[in-house]
């Protein structure tokens, strides 16, 4: 008995129930497609982030306050800029860790409060973020109108902003921005700049943020220590060596979980797990329904064998094997899964194309694979107790049966 | 001329330790090459469960049954089906036919298990087809066809691997008086070509066409 006729046996069986071979099929369909769809997202979320954070430089490290466990791998801890703890840093930090490192590039202080903005009777309620001169070079983000603020200016605390392209549009429009005053929580500022756009960066919309000195935030929002440091390494090879020379700085003056140390490594490391984790409990939920979908296979199965009891026989009497009678039967539950799996297959990446064009996602190959297997194997699997069933059926009784 | 098949003392006993009923006991019989016999009796004397060991579908709790001399008592399921693939062909009451395909498929049904190709099938299919006088319908799907004509692609389907004997159970018993001529009429021709044909009956006008006839009555031939 040759494979082509086993295979257009089963097809054919499958035709005379078209609806409930259809039917059937939609359970392993469904399956397919929300892993696929599921496992498609997933790793795009984590291809989007990573380039996010790989934009950051392989060479940025971040100081927080207090203690962050980032191997846990569990919660939102890791993620950077959530202050879980009073910060104790302050402008003497700065000074030690550039003056005993020697692997340190450049360190800035960082500090993110909300304030109001108003310009001409507008006003916009956004983010202020507090830094160095030397943010262009730490975040890689140009001014291309006007310029940033000098260290001069930093050091004496001068009222000035460079603006982030969206606040600039928001606020002053067609207008031309450079040299005005603005009122940033009922100070007056003038505006210095505006910053190349960004986008987003972990949820926060750099070109939403405005830029003042440090020091003048501390003053602006009566801070008495300095929210985070952001330091940056000599260059890539450097950073296991100056995280050390932060903390040993650092251990001086305050204790070990008052401050974290993290690299883009360290992050990228929670992001994925987190993002891992994430993707296999939902391609795990996902999963079930292919089991769920296996099962209505055998259901269907366990029915026709029933309904075809007396085929059964008849095939037997003319010579079919028990063998040639549990591979039909088989083969007619993996051509259902198999279907159903390219189906789903086709519905799954159709699906991954179209949210692509919203939100990033990205079509893995092991995904379809995966899927292709697994409903293969589910059909294998749930038709093998039907089929085997089948196969032993006594063909006097299968014959005589009404 | 040696027996194409021989039944030596076969037995078949259902429930042997509790309440044993015999189906068929301690039965003797012969058939050679190119006889027609008709196994009569009432229904519930055996003679479905004789015609069942003949033709290689069960096997006997005791005696031997010897095909062409050969013992299948103690073969196993897949050399009785390799038996039956070769050198039985059934034709049973209720026809069987498989509904979701069409009589030429139908005929060459029992080719898929010899592993024969598709071309050939098809060829043998047709001459089996004109064997039973039906060669414009093979297209037709059974419901297509009236039951006189679903018999004869059944009697088709038992010609098709050219087996040693025929074994029809009640091929009648489903016709009406016309169709179940025209069905034992064919029988006959068959066996005039040469063919060994063994029928089940309980009907003695369908017993007739046999040359010869063996009765059997509670399981025991008589």
């Amino acid at each position: 008995m040759d494979f082509t006729e086993v295979i257009k046996v089963a097809i054919e069986a499958l035709k005379t129930n078209k609806t409930r071979s259809g039917l059937t099929m939609l359970g392993i369909i469904i399956g397919v497609t929300s892993v696929i769809l599921l496992i498609s997202i997933g790793s795009g979320l984590k291809t989007y982030i990573t380039q996010q954070l790989e934009g950051l430089g392989s060479n940025a490290i971040w100081v927080f306050p207090g203690e962050l466990n980032i191997n846990a791998g569990g919660g939102g801890e890791g993620v950077p800029g959530a202050g879980v703890a009073a910060s104790k840093f302050t402008f003497d930090h700065i000074k030690q860790l550039e003056g005993e490192s020697k692997t340190i590039k450049a360190v800035m202080a960082y500090t993110e409060n909300n304030g109001t903005m108003r310009y001409k009777g507008k006003s916009l309620i956004t983010q202020i973020a507090g830094v160095g001169p030397d943010y262009q070079e730490i975040r890689d983000q140009k001014v291309v109108d006007g310029a940033f603020f000098t260290r001069s200016q930093y050091n004496s605390a001068k009222k000035v902003a460079v603006l982030g392209k969206t606040v600039a549009e928001d606020l002053f429009g067609q207008e031309d921005p450079i040299g005005k005053k603005i009122t940033i929580s009922d100070q007056r500022y003038t505006v210095l700049g505006i910053l190349e756009e960004k986008g987003a960066l972990g949820g926060i919309d750099m070109d939403k943020q405005v830029f003042i000195p440090a020091t003048t935030a501390m003053h602006q929002f009566d801070m008495e220590y300095i929210q985070s440091l952001w330091v940056q390494s000599r260059d890539s090879e450097s950073v296991p060596q100056t995280k050390e020379e932060i903390e040993t700085i650092l251990l001086k003056t305050l204790n070990d979980e008052e401050f974290s140390v993290l690299d883009t490594k360290s992050v990228l490391g929670v992001v994925s797990s987190i993002l891992g984790v994430l993707t296999a409990a939902l391609s795990g939920i996902a999963a079930i329904s292919l089991v769920v979908g296996g099962i209505g296979i055998m259901n269907i199965m366990l029915v026709s064998v029933t309904e075809r009891t007396r085929e059964i026989g008849l095939r037997k009497a003319i010579g079919a094997t028990p063998k040639n009678i549990l591979t039909q039967f088989i083969v007619e539950a993996i051509v259902l899964s198999f279907v159903g799996g390219s189906v789903g297959i086709l519905l799954g990446v159709g699906g991954a194309l179209l949210v692509g064009r919203f939100f990033t996602t990205t079509i893995t190959p092991w995904s379809i694979g995966l899927a292709f297997f697994v409903s293969s194997f589910v059909g294998v699997v749930f038709g093998a107790a039907p089929a085997y069933k089948a196969s032993k059926l006594n063909p006097i009784d299968a014959l005589r049966y009404e | 001329m040696p027996a194409l098949l021989k039944l030596v003392n076969v037995s078949k006993v259902y429930r042997p330790d509790s309440h044993p009923v015999y189906a068929v006991k301690k039965a003797n019989l012969e058939i050679k090459k190119g006889e027609f016999v008709a196994i009569m009796g009432p229904s519930g004397s055996g003679k479905s469960t004789l015609m069942h060991l003949a033709g290689c579908l069960d096997t006997p709790s005791s005696g031997k049954v010897l095909l062409e001399g050969k013992n299948i008592s103690k073969l196993s399921e897949e050399e009785l089906a390799k038996i039956r693939s070769q050198k039985i062909g059934f034709v049973f009451q209720t026809f069987n036919l498989i509904p979701r395909t069409t009589a030429l498929d139908n005929i060459a049904l029992p080719l898929i298990y010899t592993g024969t190709n598709l071309r050939e099938r098809k060829q043998m299919a047709e001459k089996a087809l004109k064997q039973v006088n039906l060669k414009d319908r093979g297209d037709h799907s059974p419901n297509q066809l009236s039951g006189g004509e679903q018999q004869r692609v059944a009697i088709a389907r038992a010609l098709i691997n050219d087996p040693l004997i025929i074994l029809a159970d009640e091929p009648t018993g489903n016709l009406d008086t016309k169709s179940g001529q025209e069905i034992m009429e064919i029988f006959k021709h068959l066996n005039k070509q040469g063919k060994t044909v063994v029928i089940v009956t309980h009907e003695s006008q369908i017993a007739n066409y046999a040359k010869r006839t063996i009765k059997i009555i509670d399981g025991e031939i008589v």
